[in-house]
């Protein structure tokens, strides 16, 4: 079984994503914001776990989709860290923890949004569906050097 | 002096146990991987260090041993000679016999009677037997039974010192402090629930955990806490070459080295007090025949004293010598070009003094190894400020110099106010706090007044430039409030070198709040100090006041110049007899008018222009504001306004309400006494002067209302 891994996935809107287990720290519900006026677009806010300040990033700009009207949604956090940080994805929907295997993955397809591709690792094919993993290390510090750039 | 050496022992002693455990540790492995040459150097420094220690110590037996260790290390290092089991053996008794006097040191504070001699004619065999490498083995072998380290082998009795303290990370104590703080904020809000109830065990029990998470909180704080005296211990050492450098002679006193700051903050202070240090030796104090010369002692005299005030720690740097030159420190500002001669005149000593720390100053005629080279005392005054902290110098000529440093007691925890803006918390640091200012009614609506657009207000006669928090947040202005109801919350800040004032909705209280990085995306966000977690749980924001300052534009946009022009000017005028002025273009013309009959200056866009019969009007802070295009008022023709589609306007209070002065442009504000000649030809000009080497016109003001024959006058406030 070592060439199959454990995703965690979840969803915005019919998009299934994906993060390997090993780099999720925790899955929470809907937390208070508190926003941060000048910083980009995809900070929705700081959240406060546990004494620690994480940073919500609104998953659905990095994806190209429309913001998450925080009026109305109240967005799960997938809590994933390296050893640059912590940040916080605001996601629609939890799934299941899945086991996958390597067999299963592709390379993201070229045509692809590029805004999807520089997020993302690959695709696995699911009996019933697509799921696309998600790239941790690029969502972390990815951040860093464009706020260093802004 | 005993117990701070006694201290510098103590550490001393603390470390060299470790290293040696680790010694030990690393000779065993070498043994086993002879060729390792990352391992040597790994022992020969570990085992340098320590002889290094002990040199400035003044042990010397303990520095003979392990320099004969070292020598041996050497040859392995170089390759000269291989590692094998008599190799190892001679540099475990080395170890040993460095253990055995380390604990003789802890005991009775000297090194006993140890000979090490024996062990010191081992290694020295060793290392010849590489040349005769037939002899060298016979010697050792008979050598091999002997103790070297008499009365102990590695069973040393480990010094009680080396069980008394630990080794933490330091990132573990963060870790520590974070969860304390987690710890609080759970108790504050379970003291809130208790309080409910009315029952007596609940409360005591809730008052035990409030007693025990403040001493908590109280100890972990502690353990960050490290003795200024860490940082001083080496400053002996560099009096003592940087006197010798200079040819003079200086005695040194420490008062207070137990005075605890946070280690993050010691680390910070190291460099710009060794500087200080440097600097008061070379430039403070005289050489001895002139000391002799002025009847003091020959010998300098160096103070370093720290003491805590008011939640922050003071450390001071006090020297006997010249004192600041100020006349000197005048001319060398002058030349060079720190700032205008006029301006110089006009500054008190003590602020001329405080020059020394202004980027690329130096009062040092010649450049010597030790300072002058123009770079120091403004590095000095950055680091400090970098940390929250504060530097002067006062100074008596001829009797010394005192420099006075005042920093936080730590960068973790700091006190703060908090104020709110767009219904949103933020933090701002008290050490950049100067006043509240409060203004309610007629006054918030007035309070805040404009040059050229710049909103400003008048603090003790003073122009403070006005920061709207909201507008550098990007925020949406808040929601217009009747009159009677609106207040203006002003946070005199000082930001960099710029004083400013921050206008928000609300301010709440002080508190005292636990500093967090920004991290990631949000770093290059130069507005923001950190965050913090505040009482409820929530995160509020902290801001920086440099960067707001920055972020306005204060520091380096035309405007702050004009602002201080125009400061300059006022208080140029206070003193002489000379007149404050407002010069604007009018077509060819240039037209100067008193400030004092100017309320504000604003501009407004070309198509914003209304009329009324005939009159020109624009809208204007909820009411009309009638125009008087001062160009054909003045006979010229043309369109009004310039040619980018802006109306500069200068805004003139009269009896009933205000009426707009269109001029083409706004040139400078200055403050001149001047002679003026009259002129017949336009009733409108009072006169004409040369001002600024231009001829320029000074209007009359009243005779312009007169002529205008406004039909209405503004309604605007």
């Amino acid at each position: 079984m070592s060439d199959s891994v454990q995703i965690c996935t979840f969803y915005l809107d019919d998009l299934l994503l994906g993060i390997d287990v090993q780099q999720v720290q925790e899955v929470i519900r809907y937390q208070p914001m508190t926003p941060v006026p000048l910083a980009p677009p995809v900070v929705a806010g700081l959240i406060n776990l546990r004494g620690q300040i994480v940073t919500a990033t609104d998953l659905r700009l990095l994806l190209g989709m429309a913001p998450t009207d925080f009026s109305a949604a109240r967005p799960m956090n997938v809590v994933i860290r390296n050893e640059v940080g912590t940040v916080s994805l605001l996601v629609d929907e939890i799934g299941d923890v899945i086991e996958v295997s390597a067999a299963d993955f592709e390379p993201s397809p070229s045509t692809l949004p590029h805004a999807l591709r520089t997020i993302s690792v690959g695709v696995y094919k699911l009996p019933r569906a697509l799921l696309l993993l998600l790239n941790t290390d690029e969502l972390i510090t990815s951040g860093s050097s464009q706020a260093a750039a802004a | 002096m005993e117990s701070a050496l006694d201290e510098i022992v103590q550490e001393f002693l603390v470390e060299s146990y470790d290293s040696l455990d680790k010694l030990e540790r690393d000779l065993v492995s070498l043994e086993r991987s002879p060729d390792d040459t990352a391992l040597i150097a790994g022992i020969f420094r570990n085992l340098h260090t320590l002889k290094g220690c002990c040199g400035y110590l003044g042990f010397e037996k303990l520095e003979r041993v392990s320099h004969a260790g070292e020598n041996l290390l050497g040859r392995l290092r170089e390759g000269s000679l291989s590692v094998n089991a008599e190799v190892t053996d001679t540099l475990l008794n080395v170890n040993d016999a460095v253990r055995l006097l380390l604990t003789q040191i802890e005991q009775d504070g000297k090194e006993g009677d140890f000979d090490t001699q024996a062990l010191s004619a081992r290694v020295r065999i060793l290392i010849s037997g590489e040349c005769a490498p037939a002899a060298a083995p016979a010697p050792a072998e008979a050598d091999r039974e002997e103790p070297l380290a008499p009365g102990l082998q590695s069973e040393a009795p480990a010094g009680s010192l080396s069980q008394s303290t630990i080794r933490v990370d330091v990132g573990l104590l963060d870790e520590l402090m974070n969860l304390v703080g987690e710890l609080v904020l759970a108790r504050n809000q379970l003291l809130q629930h208790t309080s409910r109830f009315e029952d007596g065990s609940l409360q005591s029990t809730g008052q035990r955990l409030n007693h025990i998470t403040t001493e908590l909180q109280a100890r972990i704080m502690k353990t960050r806490m490290q003795p200024i005296g860490n940082v001083w211990h080496k400053l002996p050492r560099l009096v003592r070459d940087t006197a010798a450098t200079c040819g003079k002679q200086v005695t040194m006193s420490m008062e207070g080295q137990d005075t605890e700051l946070d280690r993050t903050i010691l680390e910070a202070i190291k460099d710009p007090l060794t500087h200080i240090v440097r600097n008061a030796i070379d430039h403070g104090i005289e050489a001895p025949h002139r000391r002799t010369l002025s009847s003091k002692p020959a010998e300098g005299r160096l103070v370093l004293r720290a003491f805590h005030e008011g939640g922050q720690v003071n450390i001071e740097i006090v020297d006997d010598g010249g004192g600041v030159d100020v006349d000197r420190v005048r001319q060398r500002a002058r030349g060079c070009g720190i700032a205008a001669p006029d301006t110089l005149a006009r500054m008190s000593d003590r602020e001329i003094t405080q020059l020394i720390f202004h980027p690329g100053f130096s009062t040092a005629d010649e450049v010597t190894n030790v300072s002058g080279r123009g770079v120091g005392m403004d590095v000095v005054k950055t680091n400090i400020e970098e940390i929250g902290g504060q530097v002067e110098i006062e100074s008596v000529l001829g009797q010394g110099a005192t420099v006075k440093i005042r920093i936080p007691l730590t960068l973790a925890i700091i006190p703060a106010l908090i104020v709110i803006c767009g219904g949103q918390r933020f933090a701002l640091p008290q050490v950049s706090l100067h006043e509240l200012v409060r203004l309610e009614g007629a006054a918030a609506r007035s309070g805040i007044e404009r040059v050229h657009g710049v909103p400003v207000y008048r603090l003790r006669g003073k122009l403070l430039p006005i920061v709207y928090l909201s507008r550098a947040l990007g925020m949406p202005d808040p929601a217009p409030v009747p009159e009677e109801d609106l207040e203006l919350n002003i946070v005199v800040l000082q930001g960099g070198d710029q004083r400013f004032g921050l206008v928000v909705d609300a301010i709440l209280d002080t508190e005292e709040i636990v500093v967090k990085p920004l991290s990631g995306r949000l770093k290059g966000l130069a507005v923001y100090a950190g965050s913090t977690i505040m009482g409820d749980g929530l995160i509020a924001l902290i801001l920086d006041a440099q960067g707001l300052a920055q972020r306005a534009g204060l520091n380096a946009g035309a405007t702050a110049r004009a602002l201080s022009r125009l400061s300059e000017a006022q208080e140029q005028a206070s003193g002489a007899d000379k007149q404050v002025l407002l010069l604007v273009q009018v077509g060819e013309r240039r037209v100067a008018m008193p400030l004092s009959a100017v309320s504000r200056l604003e501009e407004f866009p070309a198509d914003a222009i209304e009329r009324v019969g005939q009159d020109l009007v624009v809208q204007y802070r909820g009411g009309i504001l009638p125009l008087l295009p001062l160009k054909s008022l003045l006979g010229g023709s043309g369109s009004i306004g310039d040619g980018d589609g802006l109306l500069r306007v200068v805004v003139r209070a009269v009896k009933d309400g205000v009426v707009g002065l269109v001029v083409d442009q706004i040139l400078d504000i200055v403050a001149e006494s001047f002679e003026t000649h009259p002129v017949q030809s336009d009733p409108l000009v009072e006169g004409y002067a040369v001002i600024l080497s231009r001829v320029t016109e000074l209007l009359d003001i009243e005779a312009v209302l007169r002529s205008a024959d406004i039909g209405f006058i503004g309604t605007a406030a």
